[in-house]
Order: structure tokens, then sequence, then C-alpha cells
């Protein structure tokens, strides 16, 4: 193996960069936020783990850059480390010393710099032995780090998966309280009074859980994986167009059967991020046509998400002020679809001949031009202007009225498997051929004979019927709609969600929406950091993993009709 | 032997360069053409006349006994001609196989809703094209990597399987765009003779741009020199190897004598 060179100085400029993003953190005041959620008692709180995310990030990227060998590793591990600490250091120096506060205050320029904050950065401790404390304690995660990086895939994978779960439920401790507290016979409240106490998780839960999910993720892994008995694993291939084997047959009832009872387990509050997250997939998918397997990228996505629910609104109320024609949900859902494909193709017909970021722009402005003429009072009449419109019809589902998050829940299920559905039997068709060859190359695409015009429509109509759907939906759940409802953060967030997925991928579409519109939603204390974390997963994942988290498939075709074949030209063989 | 590709004096230019000038060009059915020059004299972009991708100027061009100067390039497709290109244009993140089954297109017909019901002449077709598939990838060599995708297969497969792509169109004539570019000889000889075997096994009318002499030489019935976009000779092989013009065109004036003696 190549040996990797680097200097001194090259880990200690990683050092330092790990040092400015762990001041960074500290400076705009999400240590001390993230500090208040205690995720173990007594000893770990989000903010520790957010102190050292910093260190964690950049060792990753030097082991990696740097390191072959496990003894380099360890070297520049401790070395990034420890370097990692200095600028916390010298921020506490700063802010504990008398003979510099008498010069300036720095909390009178940078705000978030408490006595809390010196506090977590020195473990509570005097500033001169904080410091020696916070040196070795990066230089150990450091360690760590690049030690997680070499072990085996084998120990890496359950020592994550134990890590994250342990960390992940310590972190929603109060939502996985709650969602036992569902069950029935209070089983759940015993079983949450075991794991939590004040909202976290005691040491000793901690540890069982990790042990078990570590145990049992290894134990998985160790198992042979022969194509039958794998566990739980159908692909959306699987559903579509083969058979599912009788495992997979009560896999798949299991799901269904937890999708359906999931919003009375998990109660009203997290129904609500269910159905958010929901209209996001069903979103995600219909831009995963367009952007996805169609290669257009659209930013003005949301303009038919607020087609659909401008029609639904308008349609379905009949107020003195809007003095709609009163349908109902059911009558009104197919024109709000209706008319969100008319505009998905009035909307392409200009960008036809537009490739890459030309058709990125002039959707983005679609978009914009879209909410502005809601907004505007020529439109007034119709749209409402500014006070949108308002009470609009909840679906009445023979004879029940739903509009609470729990039943609307059903709704967005409804749709998003029927949407899905729909992708994925466009996908494996001509039609997704083309539109998969458009993506790869427009003038090859032409020249196989694929009418670019009708492709692109296609996909465009596609794309906004799904999004009219979400619309439509959501309209109906919260009643009253105004123009400040379909910003660009809509489409951006959409777009994200896919590219952070997997683009081109299904199931990374809904990992996709749970990951940036379910977790946002559920840390609603630090939504103040919301688009910095965004932000910082975006990057992190361009970095670390540009196909998403889960890559679109490639599909096997021949191999498996070869088999066939091959047998076949040996019966003849042997016939004649 | 009837006509099946004629050009009546096309002319394409890009603002002041002629690419294409005033071409006549007659190319016989179930034969083997080749159109030759030096770099820039206009046989890439008269390729690109003939398919649809650029429109010429002036001038007609009749296929088949049909017009089709003008049309879209998916038209003329559908119509039968297929091309592969000079710089391979494979559809690079789908699998060989997906590749073959985009140029089938032109004979698929189902439509969007019966794909999404998946009704059973929408299965017959996949089932059927998927196995025409398989076919042409092995018809072409590629048997066992109609899986990868057509940005991990070597050099030659990359051509191989652009022309099966083409091939699934069912073309009746088919424009290679230097199938040999970058192919030592072995790979070369090979493709000369499977360039024969399509012509005589499919009946495919084939006309090409080449570089190598060698391949031209041995493959084609007519060939055409052109040079700054005009056509400076036409024939057989014998007569364009000791044609003046053709040698002065490519080695520069003064060098046709030299070469007339030579042994080429």
């Amino acid at each position: 193996m190549e040996e990797k060179t680097y200097t001194w100085r090259d880990l200690i400029n990683y050092g330092l960069l790990g040092s400015v993003v762990t001041l960074y953190f500290g400076m705009i005041g999400m240590l001390e936020l993230f500090d208040e959620r205690i995720l173990i008692t007594p000893f770990l709180s989000l903010g520790d783990v957010l102190l050292f995310s910093g260190v964690i990030g950049i060792v990753f990227f030097a082991v990696n850059k740097f390191a072959s060998s496990l003894n380099e590793a360890f070297k520049v591990g401790a070395v990034v480390g420890a370097v990692s600490a200095i600028f916390p250091i010298v921020l506490s120096f700063i802010a504990t010393s008398e003979l510099i506060a008498e010069q300036f205050v720095i909390r009178d320029v940078f705000v978030s710099v408490t006595d809390r904050l010196v506090e977590i950065y020195n473990f509570g401790l005097e500033p001169i032995v904080g410091s020696l404390v916070l040196i070795v304690a990066f230089a150990i995660v450091g360690v760590l780090t690049a030690l997680f990086i070499k072990t085996d895939p084998k120990i890496e994978r359950p020592l994550l998966m134990g890590i994250v779960l342990t960390l992940g439920i310590g972190l929603f401790s109060e939502n996985v309280t709650q969602i036992l507290g569902n069950l029935p016979a209070g089983i759940g409240r015993s079983i949450s009074r075991l794991l939590f106490t004040n909202k976290a998780l005691t040491i000793v839960s901690a540890l069982i859980i990790f042990l078990l999910t570590a145990g049992i993720t290894y134990w998985r892994m160790r198992r042979p994986t022969t194509g039958e008995s794998r566990g739980f694993n159908f692909s959306f291939e699987d559903i579509s167009n083969r058979g599912l084997n009788r495992a997979q047959m009560i896999q798949l009832a299991i799901v269904a059967v937890v999708l359906l009872l999931l919003p009375w387990m998990v109660g009203s509050f997290l129904s609500q991020v269910l159905f958010n997250v929901g209209l996001f997939i069903l979103m995600g998918l219909g831009l995963n046509i367009v952007v996805g397997y169609a290669g257009l990228l659209d930013l003005g996505y949301v303009a038919f998400f607020a087609f659909g629910a401008y029609t639904m609104g308008i349609l379905t109320t009949a107020t003195s002020l809007n003095p709609g024609l009163g349908l109902n949900f059911w009558t009104a859902l197919p024109f709000a679809i209706l008319i969100a494909v008319m505009f998905g193709i009035i909307l392409g017909v200009p960008v036809l001949n537009m490739r890459g970021d030309y058709l990125a722009i002039v959707t983005l402005g679609f978009g914009e031009i879209i909410r502005i003429l809601a907004l505007s009072d020529w439109l007034a009449p119709v749209m409402g202007g500014a006070q949108g419109v308002l009470k609009i019809a909840k679906p009445v589902f023979f004879g029940v009225e739903m509009g609470s998050p729990e039943t609307m829940y059903y709704m967005v299920l409804a749709g998003s498997l029927l949407v899905g559905f729909v992708a994925i039997r466009l996908r494996d068709s001509r039609l997704g051929r083309q539109w998969m060859a458009m993506r790869e190359d427009e003038d090859v695409a032409e020249a196989m004979g694929i009418n670019l015009v009708q492709t692109k429509l296609m996909a465009f109509a596609i794309g906004a019927a799904f999004s009219g759907l979400a619309g439509a939906i959501f309209s109906a759940r919260v009643n009253n709609i105004f123009p400040h409802s379909f910003n660009l953060l809509i489409s951006i967030n959409a777009l994200s969600l896919i590219i952070v997925g997997g683009i081109g991928s299904i199931p990374g579409v809904i990992i996709g929406a749970l990951v940036l519109v379910g977790l946002p939603e559920l840390l609603r204390e630090f939504s103040e950091y919301r688009l910095l974390m965004y932000g910082i997963l975006l990057i992190v994942m361009m970095l670390v993993r540009p196909e998403g988290f889960i890559p679109a498939e490639i599909y096997k075709r021949e191999l498996r009709a070869d088999e066939e074949t091959e047998t076949e030209i040996e019966a003849q063989v042997t016939s004649s | 032997m009837s006509t099946i590709l004629e050009t009546k004096s096309v002319t394409k230019r890009f603002g002041g360069l002629v690419a294409v000038n005033a071409l006549d060009l007659v190319i016989e059915e179930n034969s083997i053409s080749a159109v030759i020059g030096p770099n820039g004299a206009g046989k890439t972009t008269f390729f690109n006349c003939i398919t649809g991708f650029y429109t010429p100027e002036e001038g007609g061009i009749v296929f088949n006994e049909k017009e089709i100067d003008g049309l879209r390039t998916d038209v003329v497709t559908r119509m039968g001609i297929a091309r592969t290109y000079q710089n391979i244009r494979l559809f690079p993140a789908m699998t060989a196989i997906e590749n073959v089954l985009v140029g089938q297109h032109p004979h698929l017909h189902t439509s969007w809703i019966s794909a999404v019901t998946r009704s059973a002449g929408f299965k017959d077709e996949e089932e059927s094209a998927l196995e025409e598939a398989r076919r042409l990838l092995r018809f072409v060599g590629l048997k066992g990597m109609g899986d990868q995708l057509a940005r991990n297969l070597p050099y030659g497969a990359q051509r191989r399987l652009e022309i099966a792509r083409a091939l699934a169109s069912q073309p009746a004539l088919l424009l290679l765009d230097e199938p040999t570019a970058g192919m030592n000889p072995n790979e070369t000889g090979e493709m000369i003779r499977f360039v024969q075997h399509l012509r005589d096994e499919l009946g495919i009318t084939i006309l090409l741009i080449e570089h190598d002499m060698r391949v031209v030489m041995t493959i084609s019935e007519q060939i055409t020199v052109l040079d700054y976009g005009t056509k400076i000779a036409e024939g057989g092989p014998k007569d364009i190897q000791s044609n003046p013009k053709v040698i002065e065109a490519y080695l520069g004036r003064g060098a046709a004598g030299g070469i007339e003696n030579g042994s080429n």
C-alpha cells in the first residue's frame, strides 16, 4: 500500500480547523443550548456530543487523508484532537482572566460567551486544570475516532449502530416515553420508568441498549446471507415486479400493521410530525421523477404544491369572504391534481429547450412568481391575497370527519403509497427509461427516437400531479392557507431531501424526509440552528457520501434471465 | 440494387464557415460506404445533417424515397437511421442492457398507464424487449456484461454496446462514426469482420466515417472524400488510393507525386 505523506504542519492545520469548529459551536450559543438536553444521566448531554463532534469530524477527514497504518492513525488522531482544543482554551482564558476583563468584556461583543460556556469548555474545573483536561479529552476522542475508522467493519458497524441508537433514544427520551405510555396495561410506563430518570437514560439502561443493539447487529452480520432469509429485507422492486416469498409477505404484513397503528401508538404530536414527513415524501417522490429520473433541475417545485392547495381551498370554501363553490374534499381532489398537472405543462413548455442551470434559474423564478401572484391584490378576489383562503373543508371519509393529525396521517399514508407505487412502475417502464436516457444525454436520447418534448412534459406533469396531491392534502389539514406557506424553502427542502436520501432512489426519499423534515420537528427547541445543521449535513453528505443515504439501486436484468436462457440452450443441446 | 439514401447538394454553414458544401451522395442499399477526409473536413457535420441533429441550409436528403431533411432527430431514427458517435456516447449511469432497451424505443408502444397497471400487453412487450436486448448483447459479444453500468465497461465493450444500442432500433441504414478509433490492430480486425457481418447477415446498409485507411480500404465498396466540406473524390478503394486530389488533401501539395510511386 502506498504510504501517504504528511507533515506536522498538515496535522496542526487540521487540528486548528477542528478547533475553529468547536469554538464556533460555542460562540453562537449552540453548545450552551444543547447542553440542557441530557442524554444519559448524569454525565452526557447533547452539548457534550456537539463539543466532541467537531473533533470527531476533523479526525475522520484527517485519518482518511493521511493515515494508512494503525500507528499513523493513532498519531494523527491524537495530534489533531489535542490541537483542536486550542481556541476554546484561548477563549476560556480570555473570558476568565481579570486582567483582560479590565480592558474589555468579551461578552459585550459575543453575547453567547457566558460563564456557562466557559464551564462547558473547562468541564467545570479551574481554567488551567480544565484546559489540560480538554486537551487530553480531545486527544482521547481523536484517538478513539482514529481507532474506530481503522477497525474491521465487522466490529465498526455494530458499534456505530449501538452508539447511534443509544444516543438517539437518550435524545428522544420524551417521545419514547410518550410512545411507551400508549402501550396497554401500563407496561410501557413501567418500562420507561426503568429506562429513564429525569427524561434521560440511566447509565445502566444506556449500557443495556448499547450492548443489545451492538450484539444483535453483530449477530445478524455474522449470519450467512443466503438469498431467502436475509432478515428484514425486501426491495421495492420485488413488491412491484416479482412475487414475494412467504417470509417477505410476513414482513410486509408486519410493516403494514405498524404503519396503520402508528398514529395511535405515537400520539397527536408525533402524528403531526409524521403527517409533515408524509407530505414531503409525496413531494419528494414527485420531484424525484423530475430531478432524479428526468434530470430536470426544478427549483420552483413549490408552485405545484401551491396550485394543489389553492385549488382545493377555492373549490371547497363557501364563505362570504371567499365565495367558493363549496365542493367537498373528494370532489375537489381530482380538480386540484388536474390544475397542478395543467400548470405543470404550461410552465414546462417555456423551459423545454433549457438545460441545467438555466432551467434551475427559470423554474426558481416561476416558483416565486406563483407565490407573488397569490399574494397580489390583482388575484385577491379569487385567491384571497395576503389573507389567504380560510375555512377549507376537511375530508369526510364514510361519515368520519378527518381533520386531526391522526386521521390526516392516513391521507398522506394512502397518498404516499399510491404515488410510490406509480413512481416505481413508471421507472421500470419505457417512460422511465426515456427519462433516464434524457437525463444521461439529451442529444443521444433524441437520436434513439425519443420525443424530448413529450418526455419532458410527462415528467413535469407527473411531478406536478404528485405535488398537487400533497398541496390538496396540506390545505385540508391546515384549513387556512396563506401565500407565505408556499415559499422557496419548500422547494429547497424537497430538493435537499432527495439529494441527501439518494437521488433517483425511492427509499432515499423516505429516509431524506425523515431526516430533513422529521428530525427538525422533534428538535423544535433547537430550531434556531435548524438551517445551520441543515447546511452542515448537506456539506458533510456531499463530502462523505455524495450518492446519498440510500443510493439508487442498479437493477439486474440480464443475469437472472441469462441463467434461464443458458439452461434452455443446454436443454436444447441435450434433446437434439 | 436500389438507392437507400441520397443527398442533393446539402450545404451546412456555421456563421461564415461552410462545413458541408453542396454535397451530393448516393448510397446503394445493402452496401458499405465510407466518408473520409482530413480532420475538420465536415464528415461528422454531414452525419449530423442526415440524422436531423442539424438542419442543412440548402439541399435535400431523401431516405427510402422520403424527404427527411428538416425532420427532428427522433423522427429520422424512427424511419430507420441509427448512428454511433465518434467519442462514445452511451448512457453512462444506466446498465448495458438498459442502454439497449432505450435503443429499442421506436418499437415499443405501451402507454404509461399500462405501465402503471402492468397490463398483459405491457408485460409481453417488456419481456420480448428484454429478450431482444439479451440477444443483441450476445450478438455483439457482451453476454454476461448486461448488468454492468455502461461507464464501467472497458473501452472496446463500450464501442460494441453503442453498436448494439444502434441496432436495437432495427435500422435500415447504420451510420458509424469512427468505429475503430482507439482500437488496437486486433480489435480493429474484429470490428472489420463485425461490420461486414452486419451487412451480410442483417442486410443493414452501412455508412461509416473512418480514419484508419486499412479499415476503409478493406471494407468499403464506395468511398467519398471530403475536404473543407466539399466532395473532392468518389469511387472504389482502388480509384481513391491513386487519386492525386485525395493524396494532396491528406498530405499537402507536392506530396502527390511521391506517394503515387510509393507502396501505398
